[in-house]
């Protein structure tokens, strides 16, 4: 059984967009991937459907084994959704919203109270409690829609783009969140633009676009389909004229800055031993971009290539 | 940790809690925000006493042998019942559409069921709440009987159903802010005025009894004032006939929508 299986999901809006084109994606039970893909490729839109706030023009969406269409209850009490926006009654305080919030999935008020001060605590609002929320910055709104997300203890959360437009420290504060969230069981599914966070959480990744889904697999393994990466290295003296690099493909920048190519024929080691060899000191040493950004973008581009070429 | 997890079942009262949960969101609502949703209908209704009441009920004279005050105080608290059942579900649940915050009830398990019954019961709470005040204040200008208490509370209920059931489908189809006040504007205030809140309709040409008698808010005031005074111009059994029978089609209707996603789901 998977957390969530979605099986040639399709989805016409009455306007006549396409918005998805028939996807499929198996989520394992305590898993935690990413949906990734440029603005307008359909993440939205395929979250919101498995949430049933969008109506699907076909395909086959289960929940821990629960058909969304004939078993709503269960499929919906099993899942927990923070979305892109935000969708809370902004005149109301956070605690009556996680309360209201846990009475609609059916929790006694006096449970849904205790919950709330744990999950309003663990997400640093508990201080924030009775403030009207239209007054909470953008990143305790987010925040606050996480714990309503989770009110319920839902077995599955999904949190469309959680850390947009959130400092970095919240932003570590969230991740760390959400990791022990899966470590104690939650599968998590989230969007993100962010490749550093979807590299830093998820184990597995899926790549939409244009409403197809382009690439679906674990992180380890797209990371290993980048065959070279790009280091820079910052040189304690300029570099020697009579220093032979020439093993490795390199440009040198302002006298002391290396760029340097690894290939999949050599290992950074090779290069340091390179570098110890030629008594070159290195003082830094940094990836030139991230590596999942770079095969993003690659495989976002060659897509659009190829379906330039067919037309 | 993980294998102990259970997936989660859905629990019998779930539609229950999630009714009240409706319920006590409106009510405390309503009397949050008293100064829009109870302070207005006393002011009016209270000015319809003295104006129609007073000054001019004095020189009327008598209508279906009551004293004018008499006769027009039950068809001003119906008036003021549905308006306010009305109201109170098409503000509330159109503001949750525009606010967004419906998605919180359209994700959770709730039934379909639960997310209308507990909006009509806000709006029937807010429009008894009302039409108590308004009695209250009618009690000031006038003595009113209580002849028939079953019936005068029956119809005063289900009435406040009917507008209430009105009021959602009204949301549901609202696009915008103007969209709310298009039925209570153009339908609902027309009918209450020809419905015979101010007059008995055996004044009327044959014509417009015979035209009256298709306004259903006609069948609810009568009712309420024979509840109260013992009067009506028609057959009550026919009103309860007419309240029922848009009770079950308004309902029906608002489930069908609401299913279907009417102006809530893409
Ligand atoms: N209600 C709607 N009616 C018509 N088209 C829509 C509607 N909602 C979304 N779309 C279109 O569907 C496509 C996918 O939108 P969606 O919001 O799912 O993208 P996304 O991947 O979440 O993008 P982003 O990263 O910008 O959030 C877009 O082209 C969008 O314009
Ligand atoms: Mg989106």
């Amino acid at each position: 059984m998977s957390a969530l299986s979605i099986k040639n999901l399709t989805k016409t809006y009455a306007n006549g967009f396409l918005a998805l084109k028939g996807i499929d994606l198996e989520v394992d039970v305590g898993g935690f991937y990413s949906l990734l893909g440029p603005n307008g490729a359909g993440k939205t839109t395929a979250i919101r459907i498995v949430c049933s706030l969008v109506e699907k023009s076909a395909g086959n969406i289960e929940v821990f084994g629960y058909n969304l269409a004939t078993h709503p209850e269960e499929a919906k009490m099993n899942i927990g959704m923070v979305p892109q926006e935000v969708n809370f009654n902004t005149f109301d305080t956070p605690l009556n919203i996680l309360v209201n919030q846990a009475g609609f999935y059916g929790i006694k008020r006096s449970i849904a109270l205790q919950r709330a001060k744990k999950y309003l605590g663990e997400l640093k609002l508990w201080d924030k409690k009775d403030d009207i929320s239209r007054n909470l910055s953008g990143g305790m709104k987010r925040r606050l829609m996480i714990a309503r997300a989770l009110i319920h203890e839902p077995e599955l959360l999904i949190l469309d783009e959680p850390t947009a437009g959130v400092d970095i420290e919240i932003r570590r504060s969230m991740w760390k969140f959400l990791k022990d969230t899966n470590a104690n069981g939650t599968t998590i599914i989230l969007t993100t633009h962010y490749l550093e966070e979807a590299e830093n959480l998820c184990r597995n990744i899926a790549i939409i676009d244009e409403g197809v889904i382009i690439e679906n697999t674990r992180m380890i393994d797209l990371l290993k389909q980048l065959k070279q990466e790009t280091f820079v290295l910052s040189l304690e003296d300029n570099l020697k004229k009579d220093s032979n690099l020439n093993e490795f493909s390199y440009t040198l920048i302002g006298g002391n800055q290396l760029e340097v190519l690894v290939d999949e024929d050599h290992s950074i080691n090779d290069l340091f031993e390179l570098l110890n060899r030629e008594k070159i000191k290195v003082l830094s040493l940094r990836n030139k971009s991230n590596r999942l950004e770079e095969l993003f973008m690659r495989l976002v581009h060659s897509k659009n290539d190829i379906s330039k070429e067919n037309s | 940790m993980t294998s102990q997890r259970k997936i989660h079942n859905v629990n019998v009262n779930l539609n229950l809690i999630a009714f009240y949960t409706i319920v006590r969101k409106e009510v405390i609502r309503v009397l949050r925000i008293w100064i829009q949703t109870i302070v207005p209908p006393a002011i009016t209704m209270t000015l319809y006493f003295v104006i129609f009441g007073n000054l001019i009920g004095s020189r009327v004279g008598t209508m279906g042998g009551y004293s004018y005050m008499q006769f027009i105080a039950p068809g001003i608290i119906m008036m003021s019942v549905i308006t306010n059942s009305y109201g109170n579900v098409v503000s509330s649940f159109f503001g949750a559409k525009f606010g967004g915050h419906i998605e919180e009830m359209l994700v959770s398990p709730m039934s379909n069921s639960a997310i209308i019954l507990g909006h009509i019961a806000g709006g029937v709470l807010r429009g008894l709440l009302v039409g108590a005040m308004v009695t209250i204040i009618a009690l000031s200008f006038t003595k009113l009987e209580l002849k028939y208490p079953l019936i005068t509370f029956s119809m005063v209920f289900l009435s406040s159903v009917v507008f209430s059931l009105a009021g959602f489908i009204n949301a549901l189809y609202a696009r915008k802010f103007d969209d709310i006040a298009i039925i209570p504007t153009f339908v609902i205030t027309p009918l209450t005025y020809l419905g015979g809140v101010f007059y008995s309709i055996s004044l009327l040409p044959d014509f417009w009894q015979y035209a009256s008698k298709f306004n259903p808010i006609l069948y609810m005031v009568n009712a309420f004032r024979y509840g109260i005074l013992g009067t009506s111009d028609i057959d009550i059994r026919y009103a309860y006939l007419v309240v029922c029978a848009f009770i079950v089609i308004l309902f029906t209707l608002s489930f069908i929508l609401l299913k279907r996603g009417v102006g809530i789901r893409d």
